[in-house]
């Protein structure tokens, strides 16, 4: 494959490209919890929040002084300095796992900018060939967090939370990695940029024809590691109060969760680059604008998925993994693997 | 009208929809052919589609079901029995009550105090007249006992409050002076209701 030819990437412009990535998916998390409760309200006929600036818009500014400011509770018996590590622990895997991720295009920082002009700006922090791969790997890491916190409470809930994170993340992430064999197979490479390229043929070019139950085996393993509803059975309050993030308050607790909302991104992204035609331009909509709209499309579908569908019970989620979903998995990849042989 | 249908104690019944419950499959291939057949059944996209409706339903077609409460507020009925209202006539502006005392008598939350008095024209004045709403559990009897229809059960319902106790005397409760124009025609408990002419009946006199 024929290499552009780009500027050289100095540290100056990954710092510059890890700042960029930490402010931008840290409001855009922040962002989503709104987008959330305002969609999920639409879809019950409610408003959602009103009250915190126009529409509620400022409501997570509210939310934000409320986190930082509330007491930091640890309780008694915890085990305190895992206690108090465990939400960084999903906090930071989720952010590094959007190091590999292509968040915003390539730019040149203008020469006219003081100390910084002229800093070339990768389109993302760590371009490195084995892309998906860290980016399952990082997300599989963040399987510590809620596992550590449950286990470091002293609360009963909290064990049954870690358990239940233990075996659904574990379990899927069998069919995730499955899943995206076949079109690694395809593509010849674990690279976010070379799948986007191997797309640029339009809209029938797109992964999710070639590849539909790996699409859709990967939307479904995406939905249980991003520990969303149907599979959010970690922290399900029906059954197990708040699971593992039971005894968290504050800040901490909310670190738990800029780290699902940033792992929603991710999972939005990869689905967005590997199945559905990457940052190519659509006809006469420029890149950057279309992979936004399909990010943004897969976040809704999260939200719209929680609006309608009940939960289902921790056996059928096993169930479902390893009877259904996992042999559909490697059956697909056995018959991609025919198909490109013949 | 028969008697028939009084007879028919299994009422509802007719109208039931049974449930189609398939028998469970016993055998493996039995359950597996279930478990193919739901899953591409589609239901689970009937359930997107019935989210997707309500959300378009309730952004562009104005079926939004909030009421944004202290903002706004939903009419209630006139029969609706929430703090009293003491009327006045319309023609004189002297307050209806004639202290009969029959909604001291009658209350049975023993809420209601009175005391009355003659005036100078030999008829009756009420000279104390309070109602503790921490006992008064709007039964709504003191209206339906009233011959004057001059204590009413008002529209005001928000009363919370920081005491257990809480007295409202007379002149609280009476219409004021200078809104008795806007005082409405009561339609509300203890008033007659609106077909009250089509339920008169001759009385036997007039046999």
């Amino acid at each position: 494959m024929e290499i552009a030819v780009l500027p050289e990437v100095t540290s100056a412009g990954v710092i510059i490209k890890g700042i960029i990535i930490l402010a931008i998916i840290s409001a855009v998390a922040g962002f989503g919890t709104y987008l959330e409760r305002k969609v999920l309200a639409f879809m019950q006929r409610r408003l959602g929040p009103m009250h915190v600036g126009p529409y509620g818009l400022l409501q997570i500014a509210a939310d934000g002084i409320k986190l930082f400011t509330k007491e930091d509770i640890i309780p008694q018996n915890a085990n305190k300095l895992i206690f108090r590590v465990a939400p960084i622990i999903t906090a930071a895997t989720a952010f590094i796992a959007l190091a590999a991720v292509p968040v915003f295009p390539d730019f040149t920082i203008p020469e006219w900018i003081p100390l910084l002009g002229g800093v070339f700006v990768p389109s993302m922090a760590a371009d490195i060939n084995i892309g998906v791969l860290f980016i399952l790997g990082m997300m599989a890491a963040g399987l510590y967090g809620p596992l550590l916190a449950g286990m470091a409470q002293a609360n009963k809930w909290g064990i049954i939370g870690s358990a239940r994170t233990a075996v659904q993340f574990l379990s899927y992430e069998v069919v995730t990695g499955l899943s995206i064999l076949a079109p690694i197979m395809l593509v010849g490479s674990l690279s976010l940029v070379d799948f986007n390229n191997y797309q640029d043929g339009g809209f029938t070019s797109w992964m999710m024809w070639q590849q539909p139950v790996a699409f859709v085996l990967f939307l479904i393993a995406g939905f249980a590691e991003t520990n969303r509803t149907p599979f959010d059975l970690l922290e399900h309050e029906a059954e197990i109060v708040s699971g593992y993030a039971t005894e968290y308050s504050g800040m901490r607790w909310g670190m738990f969760f800029i780290g699902e909302y940033a792992n929603m991104i991710t999972v939005s992204v990869i689905a967005a680059v590997m199945f559905m035609g990457g940052y190519n331009d659509l006809g006469f909509l420029a890149g950057w604008f279309i992979v936004i709209l399909k990010i943004a499309f897969i976040f809704f579908l999260m939200l719209w998925v929680r609006a309608s569908w009940p939960h289902i019970r921790p056996d059928q989620l096993m169930w479902l993994c390893w009877k259904v979903l996992m042999p559909i998995a490697v059956i697909n990849i056995v018959i991609t693997g025919f198909v490109m042989m013949v | 009208m028969s008697l028939e249908q009084f007879k028919n104690r299994a009422v509802g019944t007719q109208t039931y929809k049974m449930v189609d419950y398939e028998p469970t499959p016993d055998t493996g291939m039995g359950r597996f052919a279930r478990v193919v057949r739901r899953t591409f059944r589609g239901e689970l996209f009937v359930g997107l589609y019935v989210t997707m409706r309500e959300m378009i339903n309730a952004l562009f077609r104005g079926e939004m079901h909030t009421t944004k409460y202290p903002f706004e507020k939903l009419p209630i009925s006139p029969r609706y029995r929430a703090i009293h209202d003491m009327l006045r006539l319309l023609e004189s502006g002297h307050y209806r009550c004639i202290g009969c005392g029959l909604c001291e008598k009658i209350c049975i939350a023993n809420c209601i105090k009175m005391d009355t008095r003659y005036d100078e024209n030999q008829r009756k004045e009420v000279s104390e007249y309070t109602i503790n709403f921490g006992r008064c559990i709007y039964c709504g009897y003191c209206a339906e006992v009233c011959p004057e229809l001059a204590i009413v059960h008002g529209q005001r319902y928000e009363t919370a409050s920081e005491q257990r106790a809480s007295f409202s005397i007379f002149e609280d409760m009476l219409t004021p002076i200078d809104a008795l124009k806007q005082q409405q025609e009561f339609e509300g408990f203890g008033s007659v209701t609106p077909n009250a002419d089509n339920n008169i009946k001759k009385t036997p006199l007039a046999y």
